[in-house]
Protein backbone atom coordinates (compact mmCIF):
# COMPACT_ATOMS: atom_id res chain seq x y z
CA UNK A 1 0.00 0.00 0.00
CA UNK A 2 1.36 3.39 -1.00
CA UNK A 3 1.45 5.96 1.77
CA UNK A 4 2.47 9.58 2.32
CA UNK A 5 3.50 11.28 5.55
CA UNK A 6 0.95 13.34 7.45
CA UNK A 7 3.23 16.36 7.25
CA UNK A 8 6.49 17.43 5.68
CA UNK A 9 8.28 19.01 8.63
CA UNK A 10 11.46 17.13 9.44
CA UNK A 11 11.97 18.57 12.90
CA UNK A 12 9.54 17.87 15.78
CA UNK A 13 10.51 21.22 17.31
CA UNK A 14 9.62 23.20 14.20
CA UNK A 15 6.64 25.51 14.61
CA UNK A 16 3.47 24.21 13.01
CA UNK A 17 1.02 26.89 14.15
CA UNK A 18 0.87 30.17 16.04
CA UNK A 19 -1.76 30.78 18.68
CA UNK A 20 -2.35 33.84 20.86
CA UNK A 21 -0.40 32.09 23.63
CA UNK A 22 2.56 31.28 21.42
CA UNK A 23 3.89 28.72 18.96
CA UNK A 24 2.72 25.10 18.67
CA UNK A 25 5.42 22.66 17.67
CA UNK A 26 5.06 19.82 15.18
CA UNK A 27 5.45 17.36 18.08
CA UNK A 28 2.61 19.05 19.99
CA UNK A 29 0.40 18.99 16.93
CA UNK A 30 0.95 15.28 16.38
CA UNK A 31 0.29 14.60 20.06
CA UNK A 32 -2.95 16.61 20.00
CA UNK A 33 -4.08 14.78 16.86
CA UNK A 34 -3.33 11.39 18.43
CA UNK A 35 -5.25 12.37 21.56
CA UNK A 36 -8.27 13.55 19.59
CA UNK A 37 -8.22 10.45 17.35
CA UNK A 38 -8.77 8.36 20.47
CA UNK A 39 -11.87 10.36 21.32
CA UNK A 40 -13.44 10.13 17.89
CA UNK A 41 -16.05 7.42 17.48
CA UNK A 42 -15.60 4.70 14.87
CA UNK A 43 -17.51 6.37 12.09
CA UNK A 44 -16.74 7.36 8.51
CA UNK A 45 -17.29 11.10 8.12
CA UNK A 46 -16.07 14.08 10.09
CA UNK A 47 -17.90 17.37 9.64
CA UNK A 48 -15.13 19.61 10.93
CA UNK A 49 -16.75 22.93 11.86
CA UNK A 50 -13.90 24.31 13.97
CA UNK A 51 -13.42 28.05 13.44
CA UNK A 52 -9.93 28.00 14.88
CA UNK A 53 -7.49 26.98 12.17
CA UNK A 54 -5.36 24.97 14.59
CA UNK A 55 -8.30 23.03 15.99
CA UNK A 56 -9.45 22.33 12.44
CA UNK A 57 -5.96 21.02 11.68
CA UNK A 58 -5.98 18.77 14.75
CA UNK A 59 -9.43 17.46 13.78
CA UNK A 60 -8.37 16.82 10.20
CA UNK A 61 -5.28 14.86 11.24
CA UNK A 62 -7.20 12.95 13.91
CA UNK A 63 -9.77 11.99 11.28
CA UNK A 64 -7.02 10.77 8.95
CA UNK A 65 -5.53 8.67 11.74
CA UNK A 66 -8.95 7.07 12.22
CA UNK A 67 -9.45 6.51 8.49
CA UNK A 68 -12.21 9.12 8.30
CA UNK A 69 -13.18 11.54 5.53
CA UNK A 70 -13.48 15.28 6.22
CA UNK A 71 -16.71 16.86 4.94
CA UNK A 72 -16.29 20.51 3.97
CA UNK A 73 -19.54 22.12 2.83
CA UNK A 74 -19.61 25.66 1.46
CA UNK A 75 -22.28 26.77 3.91
CA UNK A 76 -23.34 25.94 7.44
CA UNK A 77 -27.06 26.43 7.00
CA UNK A 78 -29.64 24.09 8.51
CA UNK A 79 -30.52 22.95 5.00
CA UNK A 80 -26.88 22.01 4.34
CA UNK A 81 -26.70 19.98 7.55
CA UNK A 82 -29.92 18.14 6.70
CA UNK A 83 -28.65 17.24 3.27
CA UNK A 84 -25.31 16.03 4.60
CA UNK A 85 -27.11 13.95 7.21
CA UNK A 86 -29.10 12.23 4.50
CA UNK A 87 -26.14 11.60 2.22
CA UNK A 88 -23.59 10.73 4.92
CA UNK A 89 -25.70 9.17 7.69
CA UNK A 90 -22.80 8.25 9.95
CA UNK A 91 -21.15 11.65 10.20
CA UNK A 92 -20.06 13.39 13.38
CA UNK A 93 -19.60 17.15 13.85
CA UNK A 94 -16.47 18.52 15.46
CA UNK A 95 -17.15 21.97 16.95
CA UNK A 96 -15.15 24.57 18.83
CA UNK A 97 -17.89 27.08 19.42
CA UNK A 98 -21.59 27.53 19.85
CA UNK A 99 -22.41 26.40 16.29
CA UNK A 100 -25.96 25.16 15.97
CA UNK A 101 -25.65 21.64 14.61
CA UNK A 102 -29.32 20.64 14.94
CA UNK A 103 -29.54 17.07 16.22
CA UNK A 104 -26.42 15.80 14.44
CA UNK A 105 -24.00 13.69 16.50
CA UNK A 106 -21.44 16.11 17.85
CA UNK A 107 -18.08 16.19 19.59
CA UNK A 108 -16.99 19.45 21.16
CA UNK A 109 -13.28 19.99 20.73
CA UNK A 110 -11.63 18.79 23.94
CA UNK A 111 -9.22 21.32 25.37
CA UNK A 112 -5.60 20.23 25.37
CA UNK A 113 -2.65 22.01 26.88
CA UNK A 114 -1.97 23.40 23.43
CA UNK A 115 -5.40 24.76 22.65
CA UNK A 116 -6.15 26.27 26.03
CA UNK A 117 -5.77 30.02 26.05
CA UNK A 118 -3.24 29.42 28.76
CA UNK A 119 -1.92 31.95 31.18
CA UNK A 120 1.82 31.79 31.60
CA UNK A 121 3.14 29.15 33.94
CA UNK A 122 -0.23 27.82 35.00
CA UNK A 123 1.09 24.29 34.95
CA UNK A 124 -1.86 22.87 33.08
CA UNK A 125 -1.69 19.24 32.05
CA UNK A 126 -3.54 17.68 29.20
CA UNK A 127 -6.97 16.29 29.95
CA UNK A 128 -6.17 12.78 28.87
CA UNK A 129 -4.65 9.66 30.33
CA UNK A 130 -2.44 9.06 27.33
CA UNK A 131 1.12 9.56 28.58
CA UNK A 132 2.44 10.68 25.21
CA UNK A 133 0.30 13.80 25.32
CA UNK A 134 0.70 14.55 29.00
CA UNK A 135 2.91 17.46 28.16
CA UNK A 136 3.80 20.56 30.01
CA UNK A 137 2.00 23.77 29.31
CA UNK A 138 3.01 25.53 26.10
CA UNK A 139 6.13 27.50 26.80
CA UNK A 140 5.29 31.13 26.50
CA UNK A 141 8.40 32.85 25.35
CA UNK A 142 12.01 32.20 26.20
CA UNK A 143 11.21 28.67 27.35
CA UNK A 144 10.45 27.67 23.82
CA UNK A 145 13.81 27.80 22.12
CA UNK A 146 15.42 25.27 21.71
CA UNK A 147 16.76 23.08 24.47
CA UNK A 148 13.83 22.86 26.96
CA UNK A 149 11.70 21.36 24.23
CA UNK A 150 14.21 18.68 23.50
CA UNK A 151 12.84 15.52 24.96
CA UNK A 152 9.23 16.64 24.79
CA UNK A 153 6.58 15.07 22.62
CA UNK A 154 7.16 11.79 20.87
CA UNK A 155 10.90 11.88 21.49
CA UNK A 156 10.35 12.05 25.24
CA UNK A 157 10.63 8.36 25.84
CA UNK A 158 13.64 7.97 23.63
CA UNK A 159 11.64 7.09 20.55
CA UNK A 160 12.75 8.48 17.23
CA UNK A 161 10.57 11.19 15.69
CA UNK A 162 8.06 9.38 13.54
CA UNK A 163 5.36 10.98 11.42
CA UNK A 164 2.22 8.91 10.79
CA UNK A 165 1.80 7.56 7.25
CA UNK A 166 -1.57 7.79 5.50
CA UNK A 167 -2.53 5.66 2.45
CA UNK A 168 -2.40 7.87 -0.65
CA UNK A 169 -5.65 6.46 -2.03
CA UNK A 170 -7.57 7.23 1.18
CA UNK A 171 -10.53 9.56 0.58
CA UNK A 172 -9.30 12.34 2.87
CA UNK A 173 -11.81 15.09 2.17
CA UNK A 174 -14.97 15.93 0.29
CA UNK A 175 -15.29 19.60 -0.60
CA UNK A 176 -18.56 20.96 -1.89
CA UNK A 177 -18.93 23.56 -4.61
CA UNK A 178 -21.25 26.40 -3.69
CA UNK A 179 -23.81 24.98 -6.07
CA UNK A 180 -24.57 27.16 -9.08
CA UNK A 181 -27.42 24.83 -9.91
CA UNK A 182 -28.78 24.67 -6.40
CA UNK A 183 -27.44 21.24 -5.50
CA UNK A 184 -23.88 21.41 -4.14
CA UNK A 185 -21.57 18.97 -5.89
CA UNK A 186 -19.26 16.73 -3.88
CA UNK A 187 -15.60 16.98 -4.89
CA UNK A 188 -13.63 13.99 -3.65
CA UNK A 189 -9.99 14.51 -2.67
CA UNK A 190 -7.65 11.64 -1.95
CA UNK A 191 -4.78 12.02 0.49
CA UNK A 192 -2.05 11.59 -2.15
CA UNK A 193 -3.48 14.43 -4.26
CA UNK A 194 -3.76 16.75 -1.25
CA UNK A 195 -0.11 16.13 -0.41
CA UNK A 196 0.88 16.90 -4.00
CA UNK A 197 -1.29 20.00 -3.90
CA UNK A 198 0.47 21.45 -0.84
CA UNK A 199 3.89 20.72 -2.31
CA UNK A 200 3.04 22.15 -5.71
CA UNK A 201 1.77 25.39 -4.23
CA UNK A 202 4.82 25.77 -2.00
CA UNK A 203 7.07 25.41 -5.05
CA UNK A 204 4.99 27.77 -7.17
CA UNK A 205 5.06 30.46 -4.47
CA UNK A 206 8.76 29.93 -3.81
CA UNK A 207 8.16 28.85 -0.20
CA UNK A 208 9.76 25.42 -0.46
CA UNK A 209 13.18 26.82 0.35
CA UNK A 210 11.95 29.39 2.84
CA UNK A 211 8.90 28.54 4.96
CA UNK A 212 6.70 31.53 5.85
CA UNK A 213 4.30 32.22 8.70
CA UNK A 214 0.85 32.28 7.11
CA UNK A 215 -1.95 34.65 8.16
CA UNK A 216 -5.23 33.84 6.40
CA UNK A 217 -8.40 35.93 6.25
CA UNK A 218 -10.32 33.10 4.58
CA UNK A 219 -12.02 30.11 6.23
CA UNK A 220 -9.94 26.96 6.41
CA UNK A 221 -12.78 24.67 5.27
CA UNK A 222 -13.25 26.25 1.84
CA UNK A 223 -10.93 25.22 -0.97
CA UNK A 224 -8.75 28.34 -1.17
CA UNK A 225 -8.20 28.58 2.58
CA UNK A 226 -7.86 24.81 2.90
CA UNK A 227 -5.11 24.72 0.28
CA UNK A 228 -3.33 27.99 0.91
CA UNK A 229 -3.26 27.98 4.70
CA UNK A 230 -3.66 24.39 5.90
CA UNK A 231 -2.09 22.29 3.11
CA UNK A 232 0.61 24.89 2.55
CA UNK A 233 1.61 24.53 6.19
CA UNK A 234 1.25 20.75 6.26
CA UNK A 235 3.21 20.01 3.08
CA UNK A 236 4.95 23.27 2.35
CA UNK A 237 6.69 23.28 5.72
CA UNK A 238 5.05 26.56 6.77
CA UNK A 239 3.32 27.57 10.01
CA UNK A 240 -0.08 29.29 10.19
CA UNK A 241 -1.80 31.77 12.50
CA UNK A 242 -4.72 29.96 14.14
CA UNK A 243 -7.15 32.87 13.92
CA UNK A 244 -9.06 34.28 10.97
CA UNK A 245 -8.63 38.05 11.21
CA UNK A 246 -11.46 40.04 9.67
CA UNK A 247 -11.23 43.79 10.21
CA UNK A 248 -8.13 45.63 8.93
CA UNK A 249 -6.90 46.17 12.49
CA UNK A 250 -7.29 42.43 13.21
CA UNK A 251 -5.17 41.58 10.18
CA UNK A 252 -2.44 43.98 11.28
CA UNK A 253 -2.44 42.48 14.80
CA UNK A 254 -2.29 38.91 13.49
CA UNK A 255 0.67 39.75 11.24
CA UNK A 256 2.37 41.37 14.20
CA UNK A 257 1.91 38.18 16.24
CA UNK A 258 3.93 35.94 13.91
CA UNK A 259 7.58 36.18 12.90
CA UNK A 260 8.86 37.14 9.46
CA UNK A 261 8.86 36.04 6.73
CA UNK A 262 5.09 36.49 6.63
CA UNK A 263 2.57 35.47 3.98
CA UNK A 264 -0.88 37.07 3.94
CA UNK A 265 -3.51 34.82 2.32
CA UNK A 266 -6.49 36.97 1.44
CA UNK A 267 -9.06 38.07 -1.16
CA UNK A 268 -9.35 41.22 -3.29
CA UNK A 269 -12.15 42.38 -1.04
CA UNK A 270 -10.30 41.99 2.27
CA UNK A 271 -7.16 43.42 0.68
CA UNK A 272 -8.97 46.46 -0.63
CA UNK A 273 -10.47 47.11 2.82
CA UNK A 274 -7.05 46.65 4.43
CA UNK A 275 -5.40 49.17 2.12
CA UNK A 276 -8.26 51.66 2.46
CA UNK A 277 -8.04 51.65 6.24
CA UNK A 278 -5.59 54.23 7.41
CA UNK A 279 -3.59 51.98 9.70
CA UNK A 280 0.04 51.04 9.97
CA UNK A 281 0.88 47.60 8.58
CA UNK A 282 3.62 45.40 9.99
CA UNK A 283 6.14 44.17 7.39
CA UNK A 284 4.74 41.50 5.06
CA UNK A 285 6.93 39.44 2.74
CA UNK A 286 4.41 37.90 0.36
CA UNK A 287 0.75 38.56 -0.49
CA UNK A 288 -1.62 36.02 -1.99
CA UNK A 289 -5.11 36.58 -3.38
CA UNK A 290 -7.80 34.37 -4.90
CA UNK A 291 -11.60 33.86 -5.20
CA UNK A 292 -12.11 36.83 -7.54
CA UNK A 293 -10.01 38.70 -10.11
CA UNK A 294 -7.57 41.20 -8.66
CA UNK A 295 -7.10 44.44 -10.56
CA UNK A 296 -3.63 45.60 -11.55
CA UNK A 297 -4.39 48.86 -9.75
CA UNK A 298 -5.04 47.15 -6.42
CA UNK A 299 -2.10 44.78 -6.93
CA UNK A 300 0.26 47.72 -7.60
CA UNK A 301 -1.06 49.60 -4.61
CA UNK A 302 -0.59 46.53 -2.39
CA UNK A 303 2.98 46.07 -3.58
CA UNK A 304 3.77 49.77 -3.14
CA UNK A 305 2.35 49.81 0.41
CA UNK A 306 4.02 46.59 1.61
CA UNK A 307 7.03 46.11 -0.64
CA UNK A 308 5.91 42.47 -0.98
CA UNK A 309 5.19 40.65 -4.26
CA UNK A 310 1.44 40.30 -4.82
CA UNK A 311 0.62 36.84 -6.19
CA UNK A 312 -2.68 35.45 -7.36
CA UNK A 313 -3.95 31.89 -7.44
CA UNK A 314 -6.33 30.54 -10.05
CA UNK A 315 -8.38 27.43 -9.42
CA UNK A 316 -11.72 26.01 -8.42
CA UNK A 317 -13.08 23.64 -5.82
CA UNK A 318 -13.49 20.98 -8.52
CA UNK A 319 -9.94 21.17 -9.87
CA UNK A 320 -8.05 22.51 -6.88
CA UNK A 321 -5.68 25.40 -7.49
CA UNK A 322 -4.14 25.28 -10.96
CA UNK A 323 -1.96 28.28 -11.59
CA UNK A 324 -0.40 31.40 -10.16
CA UNK A 325 0.84 34.76 -11.37
CA UNK A 326 2.31 37.97 -10.11
CA UNK A 327 -0.46 40.33 -11.14
CA UNK A 328 1.83 43.26 -11.91
CA UNK A 329 3.93 41.09 -14.25
CA UNK A 330 1.14 40.72 -16.77
CA UNK A 331 -2.01 38.80 -17.51
CA UNK A 332 -0.53 35.34 -18.14
CA UNK A 333 -0.84 32.55 -15.56
CA UNK A 334 1.71 29.81 -15.00
CA UNK A 335 0.50 26.29 -14.19
CA UNK A 336 1.45 24.75 -10.87
CA UNK A 337 4.06 21.98 -11.15
CA UNK A 338 2.61 18.79 -12.63
CA UNK A 339 -0.74 20.25 -13.74
CA UNK A 340 -1.75 20.10 -17.43
CA UNK A 341 -4.50 21.73 -19.49
CA UNK A 342 -6.06 20.11 -22.56
CA UNK A 343 -8.36 21.80 -25.01
CA UNK A 344 -11.00 20.51 -27.37
CA UNK A 345 -12.96 23.25 -29.05
CA UNK A 346 -14.29 25.65 -26.44
CA UNK A 347 -13.72 23.30 -23.55
CA UNK A 348 -10.63 23.25 -21.37
CA UNK A 349 -9.83 20.26 -19.18
CA UNK A 350 -7.45 20.30 -16.23
CA UNK A 351 -5.65 17.06 -15.42
CA UNK A 352 -2.50 15.47 -13.99
CA UNK A 353 -0.47 16.63 -11.01
CA UNK A 354 -2.72 17.04 -7.98
CA UNK A 355 -5.91 17.36 -10.07
CA UNK A 356 -8.39 14.54 -9.35
CA UNK A 357 -9.31 12.97 -12.69
CA UNK A 358 -10.22 15.28 -15.57
CA UNK A 359 -12.00 18.50 -14.66
CA UNK A 360 -13.78 20.71 -17.21
CA UNK A 361 -13.18 24.38 -16.40
CA UNK A 362 -15.88 27.02 -16.50
CA UNK A 363 -13.57 29.68 -17.91
CA UNK A 364 -12.58 30.54 -21.44
CA UNK A 365 -8.87 29.92 -21.70
CA UNK A 366 -6.19 30.65 -24.29
CA UNK A 367 -3.16 28.35 -24.01
CA UNK A 368 0.32 29.88 -24.35
CA UNK A 369 3.73 28.20 -24.59
CA UNK A 370 5.76 27.31 -21.48
CA UNK A 371 2.94 26.12 -19.20
CA UNK A 372 1.25 29.50 -19.41
CA UNK A 373 -2.25 30.62 -20.35
CA UNK A 374 -4.63 33.56 -20.46
CA UNK A 375 -8.10 33.73 -18.91
CA UNK A 376 -10.83 35.27 -21.00
CA UNK A 377 -13.59 35.36 -18.44
CA UNK A 378 -16.27 33.02 -17.29
CA UNK A 379 -18.88 31.47 -19.46
CA UNK A 380 -21.65 34.04 -19.56
CA UNK A 381 -24.24 32.78 -17.14
CA UNK A 382 -22.03 32.30 -14.10
CA UNK A 383 -21.95 34.77 -11.25
CA UNK A 384 -19.18 35.04 -8.68
CA UNK A 385 -19.64 37.46 -5.80
CA UNK A 386 -16.98 37.42 -3.12
CA UNK A 387 -16.10 33.84 -3.99
CA UNK A 388 -19.66 32.52 -3.89
CA UNK A 389 -20.87 31.18 -7.17
CA UNK A 390 -24.24 30.79 -8.74
CA UNK A 391 -25.83 31.25 -12.14
CA UNK A 392 -28.31 33.78 -13.45
CA UNK A 393 -30.50 30.87 -14.55
CA UNK A 394 -30.70 29.56 -10.99
CA UNK A 395 -31.41 32.99 -9.51
CA UNK A 396 -34.09 33.71 -12.13
CA UNK A 397 -35.68 30.37 -11.40
CA UNK A 398 -35.85 31.17 -7.68
CA UNK A 399 -37.25 34.63 -8.41
CA UNK A 400 -39.93 33.19 -10.64
CA UNK A 401 -40.92 30.76 -7.90
CA UNK A 402 -41.82 33.55 -5.45
CA UNK A 403 -45.64 33.65 -5.11
CA UNK A 404 -46.98 36.79 -6.79
CA UNK A 405 -44.01 37.29 -9.11
CA UNK A 406 -45.21 37.29 -12.70
CA UNK A 407 -41.90 37.87 -14.41
CA UNK A 408 -38.43 38.75 -13.31
CA UNK A 409 -34.76 38.80 -14.22
CA UNK A 410 -31.53 39.27 -12.32
CA UNK A 411 -28.91 41.49 -13.87
CA UNK A 412 -25.21 41.96 -13.12
CA UNK A 413 -24.21 45.50 -14.10
CA UNK A 414 -21.09 46.01 -16.21
CA UNK A 415 -19.79 49.07 -14.58
CA UNK A 416 -18.46 48.24 -11.13
CA UNK A 417 -14.72 47.92 -10.58
CA UNK A 418 -13.23 44.45 -10.35
CA UNK A 419 -12.25 44.71 -6.67
CA UNK A 420 -15.40 46.23 -5.32
CA UNK A 421 -18.21 43.79 -4.84
CA UNK A 422 -20.62 44.11 -7.71
CA UNK A 423 -24.13 43.64 -6.43
CA UNK A 424 -26.92 42.23 -8.50
CA UNK A 425 -29.98 44.12 -9.60
CA UNK A 426 -33.34 42.45 -10.23
CA UNK A 427 -36.15 43.66 -12.45
CA UNK A 428 -39.44 42.23 -11.29
CA UNK A 429 -43.07 42.28 -12.33
CA UNK A 430 -45.18 41.53 -9.25
CA UNK A 431 -48.50 43.36 -9.14
CA UNK A 432 -49.65 43.89 -5.57
CA UNK A 433 -46.27 43.22 -3.96
CA UNK A 434 -43.73 45.72 -2.68
CA UNK A 435 -40.03 45.42 -3.44
CA UNK A 436 -39.48 44.69 0.23
CA UNK A 437 -41.95 41.78 0.19
CA UNK A 438 -40.28 40.21 -2.82
CA UNK A 439 -36.86 40.61 -1.18
CA UNK A 440 -38.05 38.97 2.03
CA UNK A 441 -39.38 36.00 0.05
CA UNK A 442 -36.16 35.75 -1.96
CA UNK A 443 -34.06 35.69 1.18
CA UNK A 444 -35.53 32.30 2.05
CA UNK A 445 -34.46 30.93 -1.31
CA UNK A 446 -31.03 32.35 -2.09
CA UNK A 447 -27.83 33.30 -0.28
CA UNK A 448 -27.99 36.85 1.11
CA UNK A 449 -25.00 37.87 -0.98
CA UNK A 450 -27.05 37.41 -4.16
CA UNK A 451 -30.01 39.48 -2.98
CA UNK A 452 -30.70 42.28 -5.46
CA UNK A 453 -29.63 45.79 -4.57
CA UNK A 454 -31.84 47.26 -5.68
CA UNK A 455 -34.88 45.27 -6.68
CA UNK A 456 -36.79 47.34 -9.26
CA UNK A 457 -40.52 46.77 -9.76
CA UNK A 458 -41.78 47.25 -13.31
CA UNK A 459 -45.08 46.87 -15.17
CA UNK A 460 -43.40 44.58 -17.65
CA UNK A 461 -39.95 43.45 -18.75
CA UNK A 462 -38.53 44.51 -22.13
CA UNK A 463 -38.72 41.03 -23.63
CA UNK A 464 -38.15 40.81 -27.38
CA UNK A 465 -40.30 38.94 -29.87
CA UNK A 466 -38.75 35.62 -28.95
CA UNK A 467 -39.27 36.25 -25.26
CA UNK A 468 -35.58 36.86 -24.59
CA UNK A 469 -34.15 39.71 -22.56
CA UNK A 470 -31.14 41.08 -24.47
CA UNK A 471 -28.40 42.12 -22.10
CA UNK A 472 -28.16 45.51 -23.80
CA UNK A 473 -31.78 46.25 -23.00
CA UNK A 474 -31.29 45.31 -19.36
CA UNK A 475 -28.20 47.52 -19.21
CA UNK A 476 -30.27 50.42 -20.60
CA UNK A 477 -33.01 49.71 -18.07
CA UNK A 478 -30.40 49.66 -15.34
CA UNK A 479 -29.03 53.02 -16.51
CA UNK A 480 -32.50 54.52 -16.54
CA UNK A 481 -33.92 53.07 -13.33
CA UNK A 482 -30.95 52.60 -11.06
CA UNK A 483 -28.14 54.94 -12.03
CA UNK A 484 -30.41 57.94 -12.59
CA UNK A 485 -33.51 56.80 -10.81
CA UNK B 1 -17.87 50.25 26.94
CA UNK B 2 -16.90 51.35 30.39
CA UNK B 3 -17.79 55.01 30.16
CA UNK B 4 -21.49 55.73 30.41
CA UNK B 5 -23.02 57.04 27.20
CA UNK B 6 -26.31 58.77 27.71
CA UNK B 7 -29.33 57.28 25.92
CA UNK B 8 -29.92 60.72 24.38
CA UNK B 9 -26.47 60.65 22.76
CA UNK B 10 -27.19 57.28 21.22
CA UNK B 11 -30.68 58.28 20.17
CA UNK B 12 -29.24 61.32 18.40
CA UNK B 13 -26.68 59.18 16.60
CA UNK B 14 -29.22 56.67 15.21
CA UNK B 15 -30.35 58.61 12.10
CA UNK B 16 -26.75 59.45 11.19
CA UNK B 17 -25.63 55.81 11.41
CA UNK B 18 -28.73 54.63 9.54
CA UNK B 19 -27.93 57.06 6.74
CA UNK B 20 -24.34 55.83 6.72
CA UNK B 21 -25.42 52.18 6.38
CA UNK B 22 -27.90 52.91 3.61
CA UNK B 23 -25.47 54.97 1.54
CA UNK B 24 -22.48 52.68 2.12
CA UNK B 25 -24.43 49.61 1.01
CA UNK B 26 -26.71 51.18 -1.59
CA UNK B 27 -29.66 49.66 0.24
CA UNK B 28 -33.15 49.79 -1.07
CA UNK B 29 -34.66 51.29 2.10
CA UNK B 30 -35.00 54.77 3.55
CA UNK B 31 -32.74 55.38 6.59
CA UNK B 32 -35.83 56.11 8.68
CA UNK B 33 -37.17 52.63 7.90
CA UNK B 34 -34.36 50.89 9.75
CA UNK B 35 -35.72 50.09 13.17
CA UNK B 36 -33.30 50.82 15.98
CA UNK B 37 -33.64 47.41 17.63
CA UNK B 38 -34.33 45.16 14.65
CA UNK B 39 -31.66 42.68 13.53
CA UNK B 40 -29.30 43.95 10.84
CA UNK B 41 -28.52 40.40 9.73
CA UNK B 42 -30.74 37.48 8.86
CA UNK B 43 -34.41 38.30 9.05
CA UNK B 44 -33.84 42.02 9.45
CA UNK B 45 -31.94 43.86 6.74
CA UNK B 46 -30.23 40.65 5.64
CA UNK B 47 -26.70 42.03 5.76
CA UNK B 48 -23.69 39.75 5.27
CA UNK B 49 -20.01 39.81 6.20
CA UNK B 50 -19.09 41.78 3.08
CA UNK B 51 -21.46 44.49 4.28
CA UNK B 52 -19.92 44.44 7.73
CA UNK B 53 -16.51 45.18 6.27
CA UNK B 54 -17.90 47.99 4.14
CA UNK B 55 -19.69 49.54 7.10
CA UNK B 56 -16.54 49.15 9.20
CA UNK B 57 -14.52 51.08 6.64
CA UNK B 58 -16.99 53.97 6.56
CA UNK B 59 -17.20 54.02 10.34
CA UNK B 60 -13.43 54.17 10.72
CA UNK B 61 -13.23 57.13 8.38
CA UNK B 62 -16.20 58.98 9.83
CA UNK B 63 -15.62 58.36 13.53
CA UNK B 64 -11.86 57.83 13.70
CA UNK B 65 -11.52 54.38 15.24
CA UNK B 66 -10.85 50.84 13.99
CA UNK B 67 -13.23 47.98 14.64
CA UNK B 68 -11.75 44.76 15.98
CA UNK B 69 -13.26 41.32 16.27
CA UNK B 70 -10.73 39.72 18.58
CA UNK B 71 -13.28 39.44 21.37
CA UNK B 72 -16.13 38.05 19.29
CA UNK B 73 -18.00 41.28 19.93
CA UNK B 74 -18.75 41.43 16.25
CA UNK B 75 -22.11 39.79 16.50
CA UNK B 76 -23.18 41.99 19.39
CA UNK B 77 -21.89 45.22 17.84
CA UNK B 78 -23.68 44.58 14.57
CA UNK B 79 -26.80 43.05 16.11
CA UNK B 80 -28.89 46.18 15.62
CA UNK B 81 -28.70 49.84 14.65
CA UNK B 82 -28.84 50.79 18.32
CA UNK B 83 -26.05 48.37 19.27
CA UNK B 84 -23.85 49.69 16.48
CA UNK B 85 -24.58 53.31 17.43
CA UNK B 86 -23.80 52.53 21.07
CA UNK B 87 -20.47 51.04 20.09
CA UNK B 88 -19.63 54.04 17.92
CA UNK B 89 -20.56 56.45 20.72
CA UNK B 90 -18.24 54.65 23.11
CA UNK B 91 -15.30 54.36 20.73
CA UNK B 92 -15.38 57.44 18.51
CA UNK B 93 -12.44 59.78 18.47
CA UNK B 94 -14.07 62.31 16.18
Amino acid sequence: MKTAALLAHGDPRATFAWRPNGPVSVADYLADATMLAEKLPATSYLLNLCHDRYRFAVGFAAGLLRGMTSLQPSSQSAETFRRLQTEYPNLICLCDGASDTLDLPRLDFPETSTTLEATAGAGITATTQEPAVNRKNQPNSQDFLPSPLRGEGPGERGEPFTVPQIPTDHLAAILFTSGSTGQPQAQRKTWGKLVQNGRAEAIALGLDGQPHAIVGTVPVQHSYGFESTFLLALHGGCAFWAGKPFFPQDIASALEAVPQPRLLVTTPFHLSALLSAEIELPPVDLLLSATAPLSTTLASEAEARTGAPMLEIYGSTESGQLASRRTTDGAAWTLLPGVRLEQTGDETIACDGHVEGRVALSDQIELLPDQRFLLHGRHADLINIAGKRTSLAYLNHQLGAVPGVVDGAFFLPDEAGPDGITRLTAFVVAPGLTARQVTVALRERIDAIFLPRPLVLLDKLPRNSTGKLPRGDLQALYAAKVRHG
Amino acid sequence: MSQAISPETIEALLPEVAQLIVSALNLDVAPGEIEADAALFGDGLGLDSIDVLEIALVISKQYGFQLKSDNEDNIRIFSSLRALSTHIASQRSK
